[in-house]
């Protein structure tokens, strides 16, 4: 019970990424499957935001006048700053994954994988 | 032993891998020019071949490396007197046969006589390079490139038949020699850490039996232009190439290179004291001997002539297998001495043929009757090759199955004695008849009566090489000098 | 201000910058984009030789960026084995981007051409990224940034790589988050990013879970990324679809950069001893490799389109490296590592002249090859030298990183894979002599159709001078461990 609910952060995380993976492979509609992608991007950046967070601590900007600067009060900004990057990363890829179905739909008229492979085969 | 460091080796292979070069770009317009390429190298070859033979017979060694590729694979030439046999043996038939293709290919206005000329000289190139090869390595390299080069002299025709033979030759020579003899190889670096052939053999007797049993055994399975049975059925099938091809196969270059790896291998990788420890020799000499005499019977039931010549060389080549897996001195003796004498014998048979094929374009033995009438010269050194291979004398197959059943003897294997017996019962028995043939019967065709002999390009090479099958028994004294300075050189002596 | 200094920044950044100043170039003067583009990657193979030499005498080169210091900047490390695969990805990109002048004209619009160059160079920088980075993190983004431009290059070609292209990005975002995964689980128990800093921060924490876990994260997703069967699905559609110029790149720098991944985290972040005896991960590798070997080649049997074959041979030759650097001895890592630089001038080599065929009969299929040796026949004796190296056979570079693979897996006792590896030498020997027989000795029956000449010469010379290479770095191998591989070799072996 206790890892259950003391970690629950990672629970989600694991669920999320679940439900992601799971719409990217049994998915048939292509905007679904990058939709699926997107969800399991973004348990990962929830994992690490996640593993950031302390209690009771704040942000890291530091004032003035304090003097004594106690790290345990601050959270971690790295894995923050990781994440900046890291959804640049996926809205990249999602730019270039929404590119790829629209060229797919101007040639197949459709957005069912299935469908696309029946045309295919057809075609040979 | 004396080393002597020379780039001779280098010149002599560089020679004829010139010459390809040469032929490719004089191409077909000028084919004299061309063809003088081919007879220019292949002498050049030999003198510089023979100019080694004083050095070889004061005992020396002539060495030469060429690249150190990895610590351990090196291209390394070492030159020893049973190196220099070999090399003696195959550059001076290139010489006959360069003038029996010209006189054969341009008889019969074959294709692409490019293409021919210049896979022939690279694989005769290739043939020095194994000859002189002082390691495994080296020697693997080259029998690879003879296997590649002879591929296209193999599928010559361009035919579907061709092409499905050369595809078995290929698959037969290439597939072997990767997966056992190149894995043995592996092995024997693994096992003694150098790959280099040494006296009285490389590999020692303390590491475990069986593995050593099996790195033996895959050099056998892995060297398969030796044609040891059961891997021996790409040399019938490679039957389909014109008959210089054929001539170089089984006389110059391929098969030969197949026996001599073996008695690297059983000399001076395995060595005489690890190999009788391990009882291999036994093995060695029965597959030996079920290769005689089974390629004999098969050879009995050949109707086309090219093809009982090929299982007739099968059962040939085994004997300098058998010699070498007596592990005696006069065994070994008999044994090159039979790679000369099978040599020249066979290559008389093929020429033979092939000037038969290119007069009358008759391939079957039951087409034959009367043909001696037609081609006396053709046949009367037909018969010289076919008496030759059986062993009368005064042939030179004679002394080399003299030696063989003294050296049977010498290592208390009588059943050897048998085998021979046999063998030499039966190659008479697949032979005789072709000659009786010849000339007892009476031709069917009745157009062609008078004397009709081979053109004379054909002709020469076939009845020289007959002569020589009758000289190298009346004199073979500097034969037989340098084969006791290998035995010496084997046998530690 | 000495510019050596910054070679390792200059070399991804200069493609960088590169890339967005090719499409503003294409609106002022669209003849300069390709003269442009061959230039900058021309500098680029400059700067790796600098790179290489500076290695070689210096020692290993850091550059901290920003001037920040180590565990808090980013910094870049370059080592033997960094260098020698920037030189090799550098070059292969060259020789691609001369290729690609000629060959993208059949396959690529015009008005995209100036785009195809800059993800040409933003793939580039990707790979160099990769390789000069000593961050794990900066790393991902490098990663990422060579799989986008991969996915785009892919999508370009012919109709079907769009959905090829589709698979591709799927596949290969799942194994970039799997990465950045294992990547998150490492920075939660170490609290570093920094190769260097991990190396030392890390043996404490082998007992833990998370470390194992973060290890498994990081395979499987460069497993993806190196598409190491079963997880190579992406790979056959996306490298037979995508342009020739393309395969022939990413085929051989995208997943040699994956294989370098792979021994950066095996070796340098982890101590070789927690993969190969504190966990099985190492044994379970070799076993998943020679599983991939085996299905690689026995797919690549049945393939009729010529780039698909070559796909499959692709993934087979992937299990070759992982299997290699996993075999913990020094033979294998060697063979994996020397495989990198061989496979990757082979592949690319054939596929380069898999494009050049297309670019003349529009075909990629095999059963289309007939008689191409008398139209091509410069291109098809490179086709030749390639095939010849891709089967083992020596004097070709192919043969020596097989060799010490072989060496290493018999020395380390896995029998059964190194069986696996001559058999796919096998298999690939079958494969490629099936079509060399098609194009040396079958007749083409539509001759009209055949009526062309040999490839431009901005293809032929790319292909050439591969070819070349293949022949002349195999004598050379020993040079290229003793002077840089040697130095990348693990701690221990």
């Amino acid at each position: 019970m206790e890892t259950v609910i003391g970690k629950y952060n990672y629970w989600i995380y694991i669920a999320l990424m679940m439900i992601g993976f799971y719409a990217m492979i049994a998915k048939r509609n292509l905007v679904k499957k990058i939709v699926g992608m997107n969800i399991f991007q973004t348990a990962i950046i929830l994992f690490f935001i996640s593993t950031a967070y302390k209690k009771d601590a704040t942000i890291p900007i530091l004032i003035k006048s304090q003097e004594v600067i106690d790290p345990a009060k601050y959270i971690n900004p790295l894995p923050h700053v990781l994440m900046l990057t890291a959804i640049v990363v996926m809205v990249s890829t999602f730019g270039v994954a929404l590119a790829v179905i629209m060229m797919l739909y101007k040639q197949y008229k459709t957005l069912d994988e299935d469908e696309i492979i029946e045309i295919l085969r057809k075609k040979k | 032993m004396e080393t002597s460091i020379s780039i001779k080796p280098v010149l002599a292979i560089a020679v004829s891998a010139v010459s390809a070069f040469l032929i490719a770009i004089t191409g077909e317009k000028l084919r004299n020019l061309r063809e003088t390429w081919s007879i220019l190298a292949s002498i050049f070859k030999f003198l510089i071949v023979v100019s080694m033979l004083p050095d070889i017979l004061c005992g020396k060694v002539i060495e030469y490396c060429l690249f150190r590729i990895t610590s351990e694979l090196i291209l390394h030439f070492r030159i020893d007197a049973l190196g220099l046999f070999f090399a003696m043996t195959a550059s001076f038939l290139w010489i006959i046969t360069s003038f029996y293709s010209i006189g054969y290919m341009r008889g019969l206005n074959e294709h692409k006589q490019t293409r021919y000329f210049v896979y022939f000289a690279i694989t005769l190139s290739a043939t020095m390079g194994v000859a002189f090869s002082a390691n495994i390595f080296t020697a693997f390299v080259f029998y690879e490139i003879i296997t590649i080069a002879t591929y296209p002299l193999v599928a010559h025709k361009e035919t579907e038949e061709a092409k499905k033979n050369a595809r078995k030759y290929l698959a037969y020579l290439l597939s072997t020699s990767v997966a056992f003899q190149l894995t043995a190889i592996v092995l024997t670096y693994c096992l003694s850490g150098n790959l280099y052939f040494s006296k009285g053999g490389n590999l020692s007797n303390d590491i475990s039996s069986s593995l050593l049993t099996i790195t033996f055994l895959l050099y056998i399975a892995g060297i398969t232009k030796a044609a040891i049975m059961p891997l021996h059925s790409w040399l019938p099938a490679a039957m389909v190439a014109p008959t210089p091809v054929s001539a170089l196969l089984h006389a110059v270059a391929v098969v030969k290179t197949g026996v001599f790896m073996i008695l690297r291998v059983v000399f001076y990788i395995f060595g005489v004291d690890l190999l009788k420890s391990l009882n291999l020799e036994t093995v060695l000499a029965v597959v030996a001997s079920f290769t005689i005499v089974a390629a004999s019977v098969i050879a009995l039931r050949q109707d086309n002539l090219k093809l009982r010549l090929a299982y007739s060389t099968v059962s040939q080549l085994s004997y300098i297998v058998l010699g070498a897996a007596l592990l005696s001195p006069s065994a070994l003796k008999g044994s090159i001495f039979h790679i000369i004498a099978h040599a020249f014998g066979k290559i008389t048979l093929f020429f033979a043929a092939g000037a038969i094929y290119v007069t009358t374009y008759k391939t079957k033995i039951s087409e034959l009757d009367g043909i001696g009438k037609r081609m006396p010269l053709i046949m009367a050194s037909f018969t010289i090759g076919a008496l030759s291979m059986i062993g009368v004398p005064p042939f030179a197959g004679f002394i080399s199955k003299w030696y063989l059943s003294v050296g049977a003897i010498e290592s208390d294997k009588i059943f050897v004695l048998a085998i021979l017996a046999i063998s030499t019962i039966l190659n008479a028995c697949y032979f005789m008849p072709i000659v009786y043939v010849a000339f007892m019967k009476k031709s069917k065709d009745s157009k062609y009566n008078g004397i009709n002999e081979a053109p004379i390009f054909v002709l020469i090479p076939t009845v020289l090489t007959a002569v020589l099958t009758l000289v190298v028994f009346l004199c073979p004294h500097p034969f037989i000098k340098l084969i006791i300075l290998i035995v010496n050189q084997t046998f530690g002596g | 201000m000495n510019l050596s200094e910054h070679s390792s920044i200059l070399i991804v950044v200069i493609p960088l910058i590169a890339s967005f100043v090719n499409i503003f170039l294409n609106f002022l003067q669209r003849k300069l984009c390709y003269p442009f583009f061959v230039l900058v990657l021309g500098i680029c193979v400059a700067l790796s030789i600098d790179i290489l030499c500076q290695v070689i005498n210096f020692g290993v080169l850091r550059y901290r960026l920003g001037g920040w210091m180590a565990p808090w900047g980013i910094e870049y490390v370059i080592d033997h084995l960094n260098a020698y695969l920037i030189v090799i990805v550098s070059s292969m990109s060259f020789i691609v981007a001369i290729y690609s002048k000629d060959s993208v004209k059949k396959e690529i619009s015009k008005a995209k051409l100036p785009y195809f160059y800059s993800t040409y160079l933003l793939l580039a920088t990707g790979l160099f990224g990769i390789t000069v980075t000593g961050d794990i993190f900066n790393l991902y983004v490098f990663l990422e940034i060579a799989s986008l431009s991969a996915y785009a290059l892919v999508a370009i070609g012919e109709k079907r790589s769009v959905l090829a292209s589709f698979h591709y990005i799927i596949m290969g975002t799942i194994g970039a988050c799997f990465y950045l995964l294992g990547v998150g689980y490492i920075y939660i128990i170490t609290g570093s990013l920094n190769i260097s800093d991990l190396t030392r921060l890390l043996p404490s924490l082998y007992e833990s879970k998370v470390t194992l876990t973060a290890l498994a994260f990081f395979i499987v997703g460069i497993g993806i990324k190196i598409a190491l069967f079963p997880l190579h699905r992406w790979l056959p559609d996306s490298y037979t679809f995508a342009p020739s110029a393309v395969s022939a790149f990413a085929s051989a720098t995208v997943t040699k950069v994956g294989i370098y991944v792979l021994i950066r985290i095996s070796f340098t972040l982890f101590e070789p001893k927690f993969l190969i005896e504190m966990t099985p991960l190492s044994n379970i590798l070799i076993w998943w490799s020679t599983i991939a070997i085996f299905f690689g080649s026995l797919i690549a049997i049945g393939q009729k389109d010529f780039k698909r074959t070559l796909s499959y041979i692709l993934i087979a030759e992937i299990g070759y490296m992982v299997f290699g650097i996993n075999i913990g001895n020094k033979e294998g890592f060697i063979g994996a590592v020397l495989h990198i630089l061989n496979d990757s001038l082979m592949i690319g080599c054939l596929f380069m002249i898999a494009g050049g065929v297309f670019y003349r009969i529009g075909s990629r299929n095999i059963e289309d090859f007939n008689g191409l040796n008398r139209n091509m026949p410069i291109t098809m004796a490179a086709f030749t030298i390639a095939a010849l190296s891709m089967i083992g056979i020596p004097p070709t570079a192919g043969f020596f990183s097989k060799w010490y693979l072989i060496v290493g897996a018999v020395k380390a006792g896995y029998l059964v894979s190194a069986v696996i590896l001559i058999f796919s030498s096998l298999v690939n020997a079958l494969i490629f002599f099936r079509i060399l027989e098609k194009i040396y000795f079958t007749k083409n029956e539509n001759t009209p159709m055949y009526n062309f000449r040999e490839l431009p010469i901005s293809m032929m010379i790319p292909i050439v001078i591969t070819a070349l290479a293949i022949l002349i770095i195999g004598l050379y191998s020993g040079e290229i461990i003793s002077s840089v591989i040697k130095f990348s070799l693990p701690k221990g072996f």
